[in-house]
C-alpha cells in the first residue's frame, strides 16, 4: 500500500440526518479521500445513499429533509446555509442509479451542463463534449451520433452519457449512486473500467449493492447500517479481514 | 462459532467442505499409522495395503480442490468464508504430501524386511519416538482445523521443533551406526529415509496449524516468527 500523501477530499463529521423525524443519518464520522473510490455498502435503508446525497445537498430538493453536522469541502462546511449549492454541484457531480439522459441530442446533453457554469465558444464547446464523451469511453460510439437523441443509446451507453455530462463541467469529486445496476455485464464492466481511469482525475464515492463490485473497483469500503457507520477502512482489509462481526456477516451473507 | 448464511445451501456447502476434510484427514492418519506398523512388525500384507491406499488419498485431494472451485465461482466467498476455502485447499495439499510421505515409509518398510535384516540396528526404537511425536502434531493439527482452536495451533507450531530436533538427533546416532559397522549401512539408509519423511509429516502438520491462524485471525504467519512471541522453547 502506498499511503503516505492520502488526503481527504470530504471530511464528513457527526452528521445527522432527518426524513422529518424519522433519523436517516447517525453521528456519521468519515473522510473521503482524495483521487480514491469510496465505495458504501450495506442493505438496503442503511443510510448509503442518503449519505451520498448529503455530499452534494442533494436532499435540497426535498422539503423536511435536512442534515445536521459538518461536511467540510474546500474549508468550508456545504451544509451552512449561504451556499452557492450549484457550485457545489458542479464540483460534487452525480450519477443515479437508472440512467438519465436529458430528451436532447448527445451533444446537448453534454453542453446544456457546461452552458449553466460557462459561457464557452462554439469550437472550444465542441472541444469540450468531445473531451467528456472521451473522458466516459462513449466518443467512439457515438461520435457520429451527436445530434441523435440521448434517448436513443442503449443503457449501458445512456449511463456513460450520464457520466460524460457529470465529468464535463470539470467536477473535484464524482458522486455514483449504484450506477451499474441497470446495466448488463459487459456494461458494468465497462463502467468499472471507467471509475479506474476517472480515479486519476476525480474523487470518487459509489454506492453499490454488488459487493464484488465494491471491492473490485473502490480502495475504501465503508459498510452502514441503520444510519450507522459501522466500519470504514482499505478495502482489501474489509473484504478479507473485517475489524466488526456485523461486517464481516454483511459481506459474507450471513444477514438477516 | 459463526452464524448462519442467509443461504442454507451455502452453509450446507461449506458444512460438507468440511466434513470432507476431515474425512481425508482421518484417512491419512490411517495411512501413517499403518504405514509405522508395517515398519515395525514386517507385515507386508499391511504395507501394500497403505501403498495401494495412496489412490483413495489422491481422489479426495482432486475431488475437494473441484468442489472448493466450484464453491469460489458459485458464492464468491468473502472475509472469513474466503480465509476458510483457501487454507482448506492448502491443507488438502499437505495431507496429500502426507499420504506421500506414508506411502514412502511403507515402501521403505517392505524393501526394509524382503531383505531380512536388521542388524545392530533397532530400526523401530530409532523411529518410535519422533513417529508418536509426528502422529500426535497430526492429530491436533487436524483437531484444531476442525475446531478452528487457535490455541491449539499455537501450541503445536512450538512442538514440530521437537520433532525436527528429533530428527537431528536421529541423523547422528544412525551415521554413528554407520561408521562403526558398514553391514548396517543399508538398514541405517531405510531407517534414515523412514524419520525424513516422519520429518516432513511434522513439517505438513505445521503448515496445516499455520492455516488454522490464517482462518481465525487473518494472518498469515508463514515464514515468520508469529509462534515464537507465545512460546519459551528454545529453537
Amino acid at each position: 500500500m502506498t499511503t503516505p500523501t492520502i488526503q481527504p477530499t470530504i471530511q464528513i463529521s457527526a452528521l445527522n440526518f432527518f426524513y422529518g423525524a424519522f433519523q436517516g443519518l447517525k453521528n456519521v464520522n468519515l473522510d473521503v479521500h482524495e483521487k480514491k473510490v469510496t465505495a458504501f455498502i450495506g442493505p438496503s435503508g442503511c443510510g448509503k445513499s442518503t449519505l451520498l446525497r448529503t455530499m452534494n445537498r442533494m436532499y435540497d430538493l426535498y422539503p423536511g429533509q435536512r442534515a445536521e453536522g459538518k461536511i467540510m469541502y474546500r474549508g468550508e462546511n456545504i451544509l451552512d446555509a449561504g451556499q452557492d449549492v450549484n457550485m457545489l454541484r458542479a464540483k460534487v457531480g452525480m450519477v443515479f442509479q437508472k440512467p438519465t439522459p436529458f430528451p436532447m441530442t448527445v451533444y446537448d446533453n453534454i453542453a446544456f451542463g457546461v452552458r449553466l457554469y460557462e459561457d464557452l465558444p462554439k469550437g472550444e464547446m465542441d472541444e469540450r463534449v468531445e473531451w467528456a464523451l472521451n473522458k466516459a469511453a462513449l466518443w467512439g460510439e457515438v461520435k457520429d451520433k451527436l445530434n441523435k437523441s440521448g434517448l436513443s443509446l442503449s443503457g449501458g451507453q445512456q449511463q456513460r452519457l450520464c457520466i460524460a455530462r457529470g465529468v464535463a463541467v470539470k467536477p473535484e469529486v464524482m458522486l455514483l449512486d449504484e450506477p451499474t445496476s441497470a446495466l448488463d455485464p459487459i456494461s458494468t464492466a465497462r463502467i468499472e473500467e471507467l471509475i479506474h481511469e476517472l480515479k486519476q482525475d476525480y474523487t470518487i464515492a459509489i454506492v453499490t449493492h454488488n459487493m464484488q463490485q465494491a471491492a473490485r473497483v473502490s480502495d475504501f469500503t465503508a459498510y452502514m447500517y441503520l444510519g450507522e457507520l459501522v466500519e470504514f477502512g482499505l478495502t482489501d482489509q474489509i473484504f478479507m479481514n473485517p475489524a466488526r462481526k456485523e461486517t464481516q456477516d454483511y459481506i459474507t451473507g450471513r444477514f438477516g | 462459532m459463526n452464524s448462519e448464511h442467509s443461504s442454507k445451501q451455502y452453509d450446507q456447502d461449506l458444512e460438507a467442505i468440511r466434513s470432507r476434510v476431515l474425512l481425508m484427514g482421518g484417512l491419512v492418519e490411517k495411512q501413517f499409522r499403518d504405514a509405522m506398523t508395517s515398519f515395525r512388525t514386517g507385515d507386508l500384507a499391511l504395507a501394500e495395503q497403505v501403498i495401494a491406499g495412496d489412490v483413495d488419498v489422491n481422489r479426495l485431494e482432486v475431488t475437494l480442490d473441484d468442489t472448493c472451485s466450484q464453491l469460489i465461482v458459485k458464492r464468491q466467498p468473502a472475509a472469513n468464508d474466503l480465509r476458510t476455502v483457501m487454507a482448506t485447499i492448502k491443507c488438502i495439499t499437505d495431507l496429500e504430501r502426507i499420504g506421500d510421505e506414508a506411502t514412502k515409509i511403507a515402501r521403505t518398510a517392505k524393501n526394509f524386511h524382503e531383505r531380512g535384516m536388521s542388524g545392530e540396528l533397532n530400526h523401530f526404537e530409532t523411529v518410535r519416538v519422533i513417529g508418536e511425536r509426528a502422529a500426535e502434531l497430526l492429530h491436533d493439527a487436524l483437531d484444531a482445523f476442525a475446531r478452528l482452536d487457535k490455541n491449539q495451533a499455537i501450541r503445536m507450531i512450538g512442538q514440530d521443533r521437537v520433532v525436527d530436533h528429533e530428527f537431528r538427533t536421529i541423523v547422528r546416532n544412525v551415521i554413528t551406526f554407520m561408521m562403526e559397522d558398514p553391514r548396517t549401512i543399508s538398514a541405517a539408509l531405510d531407517t534414515l529415509w523412514v524419520a525424513k519423511a516422519i520429518e516432513r509429516i511434522g513439517d505438513h502438520s505445521k503448515n496445516i496449524a499455520e492455516y488454522v491462524i490464517y482462518v481465525v485471525e487473518g494472518k498469515d504467519i508463514r515464514h515468520t516468527d508469529y509462534a515464537a512471541g507465545f512460546l519459551d522453547l528454545p529453537g
